[in-house]
């Protein structure tokens, strides 16, 4: 197909909705990629923040340090930090 | 004092060597007394881009080291008097300079000079890390395409996390006629997911080819659309308030031969 063709082909798909406009597509893969860049921590930012949860969780319950795990979870529109954190005991409260 | 800006933009081939000899060209033009330094060590660019790669004799790693001193280390263009280059070393790789070195050298060039341009290298290594060291600004090169733009991104917070640089951005190679039938992102869309103030728009233009084998930055070529592009980024640092206007193919017979004679003239 000659290049004015080709152009002519790609319009029509369009306007018949068989197709984006490859700059939207660009622009959703872009938006996408980029909530995870953005949010991404290097693994010793990640180890440090384990660390705190441990300390900061360890002060109401006590956990199994072993199984303790906090991940990044990939959704299409976003992210979440999922912790995976077995309890022993809840401690007794002392008033 | 002199003001240091650096050239960056994380993805490699997206137009940093070809922005800072169009700029630094385009500054020295207006007056301005500028340096140029090849910050790309081991893959020695700027020279040929600037064509001054035949008057090398020291560089950028000879004056760190302090086997030559700046003054003899810069070439100073013969277009005009008051642009200068201190060119990378090519036998030499990133680590022979450190970041606080390049701070050093770049703080003692602002003295002599109102500008002093930074060409970066690709990667946000010690490279990067070398090229953005000294600088009080910095221009974000980006391509309308998914991976530069991704890039351009990591760069710019890499930047807004050491906050004393405030980047600011340029889209090269903007090709209006794909911009129109919708297949390539445009201004408003690369400023709203990036967020970040532009600078300047350059349009993909083959006067950008026929100037780099000459070795005259396509600025000087009154013709150029991409020239006229690097005019205005010129004026906008200078402080100029330049509105940025649509740009539009040239096409027909008109812009034919406008392209002939500016690619001819060179
Ligand atoms: N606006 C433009 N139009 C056409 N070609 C361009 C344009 N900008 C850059 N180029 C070409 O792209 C290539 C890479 O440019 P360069 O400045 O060396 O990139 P970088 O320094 O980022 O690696 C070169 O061949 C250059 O001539
Ligand atoms: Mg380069």
């Amino acid at each position: 197909m000659s290049r004015g063709g080709r152009a002519m082909f790609d319009l029509f798909a369009r306007v018949f909705g068989r197709e984006d406009a490859s700059k939207d597509v660009a622009k959703e893969r872009l938006r996408l990629v980029l909530v995870h860049d953005r949010a991404s921590l290097s693994p010793q930012a990640l180890d440090e923040l384990k660390n705190d949860l441990v300390n900061v969780i360890s002060k109401y319950l006590e956990i199994d340090q072993e199984g303790f795990q906090v991940d990044f979870s990939r959704h299409e529109e976003s992210m979440a930090l999922v912790a995976n954190i077995p309890v022993r005991s809840v401690k007794r409260r002392t008033l | 004092m002199g003001e240091a800006i650096v050239i960056t933009s994380g993805k490699g081939g997206v137009g940093k060597t070809t922005t800072t000899a169009n700029i630094g060209a385009g500054l020295a033009q207006a007056g301005s007394r500028v340096a140029l330094i090849d910050a790309d060590i081991g893959l020695r660019n700027l020279d040929v881009v600037m064509g001054l790669e035949n008057r090398i004799v020291y560089d950028l790693v000879d004056v760190v080291e302090g086997f030559a001193k700046l003054k003899h280390a810069l070439i100073k263009d013969k277009r005009f008097e008051n642009l200068h280059l201190l060119p990378a070393a090519q036998t030499r790789d990133k680590t022979a300079v450190s970041p606080e070195q390049m701070k050093h050298l770049v703080e003692s060039m602002k003295d002599e000079f109102d500008y002093v341009l930074i060409d970066s290298p690709a990667g946000i290594e010690q490279g990067f890390r070398n090229a953005v060291a000294g600088a009080d600004k910095a221009l974000v090169v980006a391509t309308p395409e998914v991976s530069s733009v991704r890039d351009a991104d990591r760069i710019i917070g890499l930047l807004e996390a050491n906050e004393k640089h405030k980047p600011c951005l340029i889209i090269n190679r903007i090709r209006p006629s794909m911009v129109k039938r919708g297949d390539m992102m445009d201004i408003d869309d690369m400023i709203e997911i990036l967020a970040v103030q532009l600078i300047g728009v350059v349009p993909e233009d083959e006067a950008i080819v026929v100037s780099t084998n000459r070795g005259e930055p396509a600025v000087m070529n009154s013709n150029s659309r991409a020239g006229e592009a690097y005019r205005q980024i010129t004026r906008r640092l200078k402080g100029e308030d330049v509105p940025f206007a649509k740009i539009e193919e040239e096409s027909g017979l008109f812009g034919r031969i406008r392209r002939m004679i500016g690619g001819f003239k060179g």
